[in-house]
C-alpha cells in the first residue's frame, strides 16, 4: 500500500524542521568555536586601535566607512566606482590600457 | 477533534494528488519560490551576521577618534593637539595613530599601512595580514618592496603574518615600525593621521566630544557610537545592498503571486464546480486551496532557509562576496559567526508564506461561492 | 419520502433574460421507487433535480424531505421532516452529503486523479477516517468489477468503466436517494441498459432513484416505477399520485 500524500507531506515537513533544528545546533556550536576567533580579533582591534572591518578594499569610504569624509569620491582605488550618480559618468584619469596591465 | 484531523488529512491527500497532476508546473513554481527565499534568507543571514560581528568587534574601537579637517578634507593632525586634549577632564589617554593607504601598482591591490612598534615589527621588519600575503604570494621570511613617497624602493622583510582567524579586521593590514612608516610616506615629524582618545566614563563621551570641538574648531571628533552606527546603517534593512536585493526579490514575488491571484483556469473552475456538486462546502474548497498553498510555500520556505544557512555559514556566501569584492583585488576570507535571528526569519515567513497562501485562496474563494448546481448545467 | 409543493424556480428574475425553469410543480416521490423525469431539453428536468438534491433553492414553494438523518435536527423522531426550501447553504450541503448520491450527464469526474480517489472524494470533507473510506471505495469498485482500474487515472478508462466509477462515487456515502441527470446520454444502447439494470438493482437496497432522461431505453425500462413527463417547467403527465 502506498504512503498517503498527507503522510509524505508531514514527513517532508518534519525532515525540514529536523534539518532546521540541526542548523540551529550547528549555529550554537559555531558560536562557541567562534568566541576564540572573536577574542583574537578583539585583541587586535584594541591594540591597533582599529575602527573598521576589512570588507572591501577598493576605496577609502568602503575600507574605512567610519573614518571617511562624508562626500569623498575616487578616494583610493583608481577604478573604484562612486556612490554618486556622476561617479559612474566621470571616468578616472587613467588610460584603460594601464589598468589591464595591473590585473593579473 | 479526531474527525477534524481526518478531514484535514483527507483534504491534504487530495490537494497533493491534485498538484501532482501538474507536476512540471508546480515543481518549477516550488523551485522558483525556494530560490527567492534562498536569496532573501541568505542576504538576511549574511547581513545580520556581519552586523552582529561588527557590533561585537568594534565595541573595542577607540572611544573617540579626532581628525583634523583642512578645507573640507581630512588632513594630518599635529601631535601638539594631543597635549591640548589631554587637559580636558575625563580624557585618560591620547594616542596618535599613524596609518595610511598604499596602492600596489603591480598587483592592483590597496593596503592599509599602520605604524606599530614591537610585536614582530622593527627596522625593515613588518607584519602583514593574510590578504596581503595572498595577493603578493609571499609568506613569513619573504621580502616585500614598497615604493616610497620619494620614489626610492623600500625593502622590507615579513617577520610575521597576522593570524588567519582575524582576517575580518586585519586582511589588508601591513604593520611597520614608526620610523619605516615615516620614511615610506616622507611623513613630516610632529603630525599624525589622527588621534585616538580614551575616555574614563563612557557616558561622558558626547560632552567630551563637544569640548573637543570647542577647543579645536578645525577638528572632527568621531565617537565610538558613531562608528557603530555607521555599521548599523550599512547593514540595515533599508540600506544599500539589502534594498537592492530585497526589492528584486519582492518584485519577483509580486509577479509570482499576481499570476496566482489573477484567476483560475477554466479547468480549475470546472473542478471546483464538481467538488461542490458532490457535497464539498465552500469552506472545504478553501481548505483544499489553503493546503495547496501551504504545501508549496512551507516547503519552499524551510528548504530555502536551510540552503541559505549552508550558503552563508558553511560556504562563506560566495554569492555575495562577489558583490562585496567589486573592484577590490584583495579580498578578506572570513567565516562568519553563525547567527540565526528568529525574529528576522519570522518576518520573512510572514512576508512570503502568508501572501502566497492568500493569493492561492482568494480566487478560489470567488469561484467556490458559486451555486452547487453550476456543474450540472455545463 | 420527498414532497414538492407548488415549487417554482426562476432564473435572472427581473432582467431581460428572465425565465421560468420550473413552474408550479407538485410531486411526491416514494421511497424505494425509480422515478424518471422525461421531457425535451429545457423542460426543467435538471433544475428540478438540483432543487430536490439540495443544490439550489426554489424561488417559491416548499420541498419536504422525510426520514433523512441530519446533524442539526434532533434525531429522536422516527421520521423527521425537513423543509429544505429555506435552509442555509451549510445545512443543505450536510443533507446533500448524507442523503444524496449524484450521477451526472458528463459523469463529472476529476481528471488526472485515479478512479479510486474520484470515488472517495465525496467522503473527504466529512472527516471520516481514511481507512474506512478506502475500504468502502474498494468494496464498491469490487462490486462493479473495476477494482483493477482503481489505480488508473480516469482519462485512461473506457466509457463503461467511467460510468461505473461515477456510480461508485454516488454510492460512497451510502445515500438514501440517488439522483441521475441524463446518465445514458453519452452511452450506447448496451451500456445504457447495463446502467439502468444497475440503478434498478439499488431499489432492492431500499434506495430511491430519481432520474432525468429523454432516452426511450430508460423510460421504457421494466424497473422504472413511474415516468413523469415535463414540458416548459410543468408536469404534463404522470404527476398525479
Amino acid at each position: 500500500m502506498n504512503i498517503r500524500h498527507s503522510t509524505s507531506l508531514a514527513l517532508l515537513t518534519a525532515l525540514n524542521l529536523l534539518l532546521l533544528a540541526m542548523v540551529a545546533l550547528h549555529a550554537a556550536a559555531g558560536r562557541e568555536q567562534a568566541s576564540r576567533d572573536l577574542a583574537v580579533m578583539k585583541g587586535l582591534v584594541r591594540e591597533l586601535r582599529l575602527t573598521d572591518l576589512c570588507l572591501a578594499t577598493e576605496a577609502r569610504y568602503t575600507r574605512h566607512p567610519a573614518m571617511a569624509d562624508t562626500h569623498a569620491a575616487f578616494q583610493e582605488h583608481p577604478v573604484a566606482l562612486d556612490h554618486f550618480p556622476t561617479g559612474s559618468l566621470i571616468l578616472p584619469g587613467i588610460p584603460p590600457a594601464r589598468l589591464h596591465a595591473h590585473k593579473h | 477533534m479526531r474527525t477534524n484531523i481526518d478531514r484535514h488529512r483527507n483534504i491534504i491527500d487530495f490537494a497533493i494528488s491534485s498538484m501532482l497532476r501538474r507536476k512540471a508546473k508546480n515543481l518549477s513554481l516550488a523551485l522558483l519560490y525556494t530560490l527567492i527565499i534562498f536569496v532573501t534568507a541568505s542576504l538576511i543571514l549574511f547581513v545580520q551576521a556581519l552586523r552582529k560581528e561588527a557590533a561585537t568587534l568594534l565595541a573595542d574601537a577607540p572611544d573617540i577618534v579626532v581628525q583634523r579637517l583642512m578645507a573640507g578634507r581630512h588632513d594630518l593632525i599635529p601631535t601638539s593637539y594631543g597635549e591640548k586634549l589631554a587637559g580636558i577632564r575625563g580624557i585618560t589617554a591620547v594616542t596618535p595613530r599613524l596609518w595610511g593607504y598604499y596602492y600596489d601598482p603591480v598587483f592592483g591591490a590597496n593596503y592599509t599601512l599602520v605604524a606599530r612598534d614591537g610585536d614582530g615589527t622593527g627596522p625593515e621588519k613588518i607584519a602583514i595580514g593574510q590578504g596581503v600575503a595572498r595577493s603578493q604570494r609571499i609568506s613569513g621570511g619573504d621580502m616585500l618592496t614598497l615604493r616610497s613617497a620619494t620614489g626610492t624602493p623600500l625593502l622590507l622583510t615579513v617577520a610575521r603574518l597576522l593570524p588567519e582567524e582575524s582576517e575580518l579586521v586585519s586582511s589588508d593590514l601591513l604593520l611597520l615600525s614608526t620610523a619605516d612608516f615615516r620614511t615610506m610616506f616622507d611623513f613630516p615629524a610632529g603630525v599624525a593621521t589622527d588621534l585616538a582618545v580614551t575616555v574614563s566614563n563612557q557616558r561622558e563621551l558626547a560632552t567630551i566630544a563637544g569640548k573637543i570641538a570647542a577647543l579645536l574648531p578645525d577638528t572632527r571628533p568621531i565617537l565610538k557610537s558613531e562608528i557603530l552606527r555607521t555599521y548599523e546603517s550599512i547593514f540595515d534593512w533599508r540600506g544599500g545592498m539589502m534594498v537592492v536585493i530585497l526589492s528584486v526579490a519582492v518584485i519577483a514575488f509580486v509577479i509570482f503571486a499576481w499570476d496566482k491571484a489573477s484567476g483560475l483556469s477554466a479547468e480549475e473552475r470546472r473542478e471546483i464546480g464538481i467538488l461542490k456538486s458532490i457535497g464539498w462546502e465552500t469552506g472545504d474548497i478553501l481548505l483544499l486551496k489553503f493546503w495547496e498553498g501551504v504545501a508549496i510555500s512551507l516547503t519552499a520556505f524551510l528548504v530555502g532557509v536551510i540552503l541559505a544557512y549552508l550558503h552563508v555559514f558553511l560556504f562563506s556566501a560566495p554569492l555575495f562576496t562577489q558583490a562585496l569584492k567589486g573592484w577590490g583585488v584583495l579580498y578578506p576570507r572570513f567565516r562568519l559567526v553563525p547567527h540565526v535571528d528568529p525574529y528576522q526569519l519570522t518576518i520573512l515567513f510572514f512576508l512570503t508564506v502568508l501572501p502566497y497562501t492568500v493569493a492561492t485562496i482568494v480566487p478560489s474563494w470567488l469561484a467556490a461561492t458559486v451555486d452547487a448546481d453550476t456543474a450540472m448545467r455545463s | 419520502m420527498i414532497e414538492l409543493v407548488h415549487v417554482s424556480k426562476q432564473f435572472n428574475a427581473g432582467r431581460a433574460n428572465e425565465f421560468q425553469a420550473v413552474d408550479d410543480v407538485s410531486l411526491t416521490i416514494r421511497r424505494g421507487e425509480l422515478t424518471i423525469l422525461k421531457g425535451p431539453s429545457g423542460s426543467g428536468k435538471t433544475t428540478l433535480l438540483s432543487l430536490v438534491g439540495c443544490m439550489s433553492r426554489p424561488t417559491s414553494g416548499r420541498i419536504y424531505l422525510r426520514g433523512v438523518r441530519t446533524s442539526f435536527v434532533p434525531g429522536d423522531e422516527a421520521e423527521p421532516v425537513v423543509d429544505i426550501s429555506s435552509l442555509p447553504e451549510r445545512f443543505l450541503t450536510d443533507i446533500r452529503r448524507r442523503a444524496f448520491g449524484f450521477i451526472f450527464q458528463q459523469f463529472n469526474l476529476v481528471r488526472g486523479v485515479t478512479a479510486l480517489e474520484n470515488v472517495m472524494l465525496p467522503s473527504y470533507p466529512t472527516g471520516e477516517g481514511y481507512a474506512a473510506i478506502r475500504r468502502r471505495a474498494d468494496e464498491l469498485l469490487e462490486r462493479f468489477g473495476i477494482r483493477r482500474q482503481g489505480g488508473s487515472r480516469v482519462e485512461w478508462l473506457s466509457g463503461g468503466e467511467l460510468q461505473r466509477v461515477a456510480i461508485a462515487r454516488a454510492l460512497i456515502n451510502d445515500p438514501a436517494v440517488i439522483i441521475a441527470d441524463e446518465p445514458t446520454a453519452h452511452l450506447d444502447s448496451r451500456l445504457s441498459r447495463e446502467l439502468l439494470d444497475l440503478l434498478g438493482s439499488f431499489k432492492a437496497q431500499g434506495r430511491t432513484i430519481i432520474m432525468a432522461s429523454h432516452d426511450p431505453i430508460a423510460c421504457d425500462h421494466p424497473l422504472a416505477d413511474r415516468v413523469v413527463e415535463m414540458r416548459d417547467g410543468r408536469i404534463v403527465a404522470g404527476g398525479s399520485s
